[in-house]
């Protein structure tokens, strides 16, 4: 006279512990989520930088001609065009083009230490995270390279003029001899709040190579937090994305 | 190359898969680089700005569906990421264009 009795509640729509809501684990579904909660910060960020830049004036003469001037937002490829160790030599955007290539590439490597990841192959994840981890830091000092430049600013002769005629020597939060005040302030917060980003990824990053190499992961039977890390290393990666659209392209 | 290697403890570990990946990343490198050349050629103006953006979105595409898998998750995932990013893209556009970005 046994009967089976269905459960009130069918078995899929119950969140018990061991169940996977939308088939991903919980790490990685906070994960997501995270990013998610990053790109309305980002975009915060970006829509500033449009209402600022289209509230100030653009330049509209010829581009050969373009000077810096307080009273008009500056052209990037006239203030992104140095390169290091070759001092005067007009290189629009190619440094910029370099970090972008440097940062994409290291997104390569870490989706195939992902792959690895998921072969339970050690010795692979060891080996690419340790390239990313490169790539990172030649990201950051880079980075470090354009600030120290941009702060520096450009030659008295071309810059920008100040309410007292005289040249603005070097780049801060209150003065830019770029252009307007703001262009450096936005400059300094979007690819700063970025580069932080970058940062902690490379010491997540550190910390997964640490793990997998001290065999953490392989005792654990699976390289899931490789792959959640990557999530956020490729999160970064897709914000330089923008950054370099819309700071130094438009 | 559909070798497997062996790890001293005898673990079987299965070859690479890394085809897509790196497809991925020409697709990638070559957009950028046509970036470049636009930036390089096309005077700067409404359209530009247009190609730009589209560009960029398509790069994103790749990065998001490949590299980080979203193509492979379940569709309720891909909608929940998706959906609050496309309302704040709406919300972008939205408020530049109101605020006289034109």
């Amino acid at each position: 006279m046994s009967e089976i009795h269905a459960p009130a509640v069918p078995e899929n729509l119950t969140w018990t512990g061991g169940s996977e809501p939308m088939k991903a684990s919980y790490g990685k579904l906070m994960m997501w989520f995270f990013l998610l909660s990053d790109t309305f910060t980002f975009s915060a960020l970006l829509v500033t930088y449009g209402m600022i830049r289209f509230s100030n004036n653009a330049y509209t003469g010829a581009f050969e001609k373009f000077y810096f001037s307080t009273t008009h937002w500056p052209v990037p490829d006239k203030v992104f065009s140095a390169l290091p160790f070759l001092h005067g030599v007009q290189a629009p955007l190619i440094f910029v083009g370099i970090m972008t290539f440097i940062l994409i590439f290291s997104s390569v490597t870490m989706v195939l230490a992902v792959e690895a990841g998921h072969r339970g192959d050690r010795a692979d994840v060891e080996k690419w995270m340790l390239w990313t981890i490169l790539g990172g830091f030649t990201f950051l000092g880079s980075q470090a390279w354009e600030w120290s430049h941009f702060i520096h600013g450009p030659e008295l002769a071309l810059a920008a003029k100040d309410a007292t005629g005289n040249a603005i020597d070097g780049a801060n939060l209150v003065r830019n001899p770029y252009g307007p005040p703001a262009f450096a302030d936005l400059f300094f917060f979007i690819t700063g709040f970025h580069g932080t980003h970058v940062f902690s990824g490379v010491i997540l990053n550190i910390l997964i190579f640490f793990n997998a190499a001290t065999g953490v992961y392989e005792r654990r039977g699976h390289y899931e937090m490789v792959e959640k890390v990557g999530l956020y290393w490729h999160f970064v990666d897709l914000v330089w994305v923008f950054v370099f659209t819309f700071f130094y392209l438009v | 190359m559909a070798l497997q290697t062996q790890t001293t403890e005898g673990k079987v570990i299965a070859p690479a898969q890394t085809a897509a990946i790196w497809k991925t990343f020409w697709i990638l490198l070559i957009l950028t680089g046509i970036e470049f050349a636009i930036a390089f050629t096309m005077p700067n103006n409404h359209y530009r700005v247009a190609i730009f953006s589209t560009m960029t979105i398509v790069k994103a595409f790749f990065i998001v569906g490949e590299f980080m898998h979203l193509k492979n998750e379940v569709k309720i995932l891909i909608w929940a990421v998706l959906f609050p990013v496309i309302t704040i893209a709406w919300l972008l556009v939205a408020l530049l264009l109101e605020g006289g970005a034109h």
